[in-house]
């Protein structure tokens, strides 16, 4: 009982939502297993796209499409794969709505097609895809499986979001292109640069940890 | 430097552009292996040797893929392909080095899906490197990834003896220090130019 008050304090507003355990499906992948912040999971696109919030937003839906596709078809061919040879047919799924969404956003727009680059189809390698495959859409319903993929995949895009904004922000001055500072701020441009990524994913990463210690002390 | 030289191509996938440090591919296990020095040696060769192998086939099934007219199943013919040389060089460690096998232990089916290899031979195909070329280019490219690994490890196994405060230990430690890494290796972007 005395864990379970301190359960609720510790989630705050989501609290109540925890008690319904169909919404929970949902809600845990935003915050409590968030795929970035807390699994470290899918890390390579996370740094690799985040240098502008246009391009982090992109691929983050296009990870939500593919993940919430593949769980539907895991979690509704569950019963028929044989279990040796499960890994490589997951795979096989996900390479496929890899393919069709990587030619989906070269038919919509070249320009991002162009600046997310092969990171489209390192998709298929994203660990968070496969991961959610093996451990949750091959063990449970259809239902379940879509609200625990659009739950981790808006994690995810979340995650890449709050990255992708103050890289641009401090490295290129500007949110989604727009300007933001007066014309004579100097751009960070280390922030677009690689080590810019491992440092903002490292800030970020500090602080959450600062508020999981605050709330686990108060 | 001559761009199209072979020694170019080794020294631009090996540091220019580092597979882990310029281009974040093969970041889980920099991240998960690079606790010990030893580990990281070992997983550092068997992903060199993977690499390889799975340009070679990557190249070969480039042009067929050409001669047939079906670019769209690039994709999945290479992490089929990349899958099946794991399993394979998996079947070859255990028979022919037991000892060997028991070292790499679950590191070795975990490099079907380091994203490093598909990286590799979506990047060879971009270029439009001949065989030669990318055999230089995978083997740049598994000793740059090795090098990461390697240097990553020996500062971590330092920093266990650091008195760090509770909220930065773990994955946002690893990260600073990789940042830095990162920042050192941009160090290398004149050579060959």
């Amino acid at each position: 009982m005395e864990k379970e008050n301190k359960d609720r304090t510790e989630l705050g507003f989501f609290a109540s939502l925890k008690e319904h355990p169909t919404t929970d499906e949902f809600v845990k992948g935003l915050w409590r297993e968030n795929p970035v912040f807390v699994q470290v999971l899918g890390m390579c696109p996370v740094l690799a796209v985040s240098n502008t919030a246009e391009n982090a937003l992109a691929m983050g839906l296009a990870t939500l499409f593919v993940l919430l596709m593949s769980n539907i078809l895991v979690s509704s061919l569950r019963n028929f794969i044989p279990k040796q040879v499960r890994i490589a047919s997951y795979i096989l799924i996900i390479a496929t709505f890899v393919t069709i969404i990587d030619y989906g956003i070269q038919a919509i727009s070249v320009e991002l097609h162009k600046s997310l680059g092969a990171f489209i189809s390192l998709i298929v390698v994203n660990c968070l895809i496969l991961s959610r495959a093996e451990a949750f859409a091959s063990k449970n319903t259809v239902g379940k499986s879509i609200l625990d993929a659009l739950g981790m995949g808006l994690g995810f895009t979340f995650a890449l979001f709050c990255l992708g904004l103050v890289r641009e922000i401090f490295g290129n001055g500007s949110i989604f292109g727009v300007s933001v500072f007066s014309d004579n701020f100097q751009e960070w441009i280390i922030m677009i640069l690689p080590a810019g990524g491992f440092f903002t994913l490292a800030l970020w990463l500090l602080v959450f940890n600062y508020i999981k210690e605050k709330r686990t002390t108060a | 430097m001559n761009t199209e030289s072979l020694g170019y191509i080794f020294i631009n996938a090996c540091l220019i552009n580092n597979f882990v440090l310029a281009y974040f591919l093969g970041i889980c296990p920099f991240l998960g292996v690079s606790g010990k020095m030893e580990t990281a040696t070992k997983m550092g060769g068997a992903v060199t040797f993977v690499m390889i192998i799975s340009s070679m086939c990557a190249d070969g099934i480039h042009a067929l893929l050409v001669a047939i007219n079906a670019p769209f199943l690039q994709l999945i013919s290479y992490i089929v392909v990349i899958a099946s040389t794991v399993q394979l060089v998996e079947m070859f460690v255990k028979k022919m080095s037991p000892a060997l096998f028991r070292a790499l232990g679950i590191f070795l089916p975990l490099i079907t899906t380091n994203c490093a290899i598909l990286g590799l031979a979506l990047f060879q195909t971009n270029k439009g490197y001949d065989f030669i070329e990318s055999l230089v280019y995978a083997s740049g490219a598994g000793i740059g990834f090795t090098l990461a690994l390697v240097l990553i490890a020996g500062l971590r196994e330092q920093l266990d003896f650091a008195e760090t405060p509770n909220m930065v230990k773990g994955t946002a430690l690893t990260l600073l220090v990789a940042g830095i890494l990162s920042l050192s290796f941009m160090g290398f972007a004149g050579l060959g130019s």
